[in-house]
């Protein structure tokens, strides 16, 4: 499965994007898993209030079923416009 | 017709419209976003970043396009995102809606650019001066004119 993080969570996480095997039953699920990565990973996650995913694109809760998605990606609240 | 894209590059604002407006064009509303020089608090701002999350952002445009021309019974609509490093100045965001009378025109173009702030995957990071960089939050007016337009109801013919 494939990980995305955007804006002020890829600085701090300090990535763009990582492969991980799929197991996790939803997003919260995939964010504890996350966290034990690396200290940049848990203080990205420290604060879930400020956080927001899209599993293959679509926008959801932390708490939508994974199910088989090839793709996550983890963002802070959108700022466009 | 419908026009969205999200690119890296200047666009022509004048060009933009000219395509928009067809022959049954009565009125075209525009919003044209611009960098600040300023942050929030007066400070100065060396330039501010746009960061989007590739074919998600386009779709997500798209359906704001189609929802907003579905409500207010537009002729055409555009929505142009600049991404990237942008310094003041520059024009960030067009939003334009061509419909038969002014009040769709104008009422779309306001409804797509409220969405814009929050309901597309975009991220804003001020550049200081000194180099550094802030990531932005929504602000709650922002968030307050976005949830507004699902309390009202869409405009009739």
């Amino acid at each position: 499965m494939r990980v995305l993080y955007f804006a002020w969570l890829r600085e701090t996480v300090g990535l763009a994007e990582e492969m991980l095997a799929p197991g996790a039953a939803t997003p919260r699920a995939l964010v504890e898993i996350l966290r034990a990565r690396s200290a940049g990973h848990d203080a990205a996650f420290a604060d879930l209030t400020r956080l927001r995913c899209a599993v293959d694109g679509a926008i959801c809760p932390l708490d939508a079923p994974l199910g088989e998605a090839r793709e996550i990606a983890f963002f802070p609240p959108f700022t466009g416009g | 017709m419908r026009r969205v894209l999200v690119t890296s590059a200047p666009f022509d604002s004048g060009a933009e419209l000219a395509r928009l407006a067809g022959p049954d064009t009565g009125g075209t509303g525009c919003f044209i976003g611009t960098v600040r020089a300023t942050d929030a608090r007066g400070a100065p701002l060396a330039a501010l970043h746009l960061e989007h999350y590739p074919g998600v952002t386009e779709a997500a445009m798209s359906r704001l396009a189609d929802e907003a021309a579905a409500r207010f019974g537009l002729l055409g609509v555009t929505i142009i995102h600049r991404v990237g490093r942008l310094a003041p100045g520059t024009a960030i965001v067009l939003a334009a809606a061509a419909a038969a009378h002014r009040a769709p025109a104008l009422d779309a173009t306001r409804f797509m650019a409220d969405q814009l702030k929050t309901a597309i995957p975009l991220w804003k990071a001020e550049e200081r001066p000194d180099g550094g960089k802030d990531w932005l939050a929504p602000t709650a007016a922002d968030e307050a004119a976005a949830r507004n337009w699902l309390e009202t109801r869409p405009a009739q013919g």
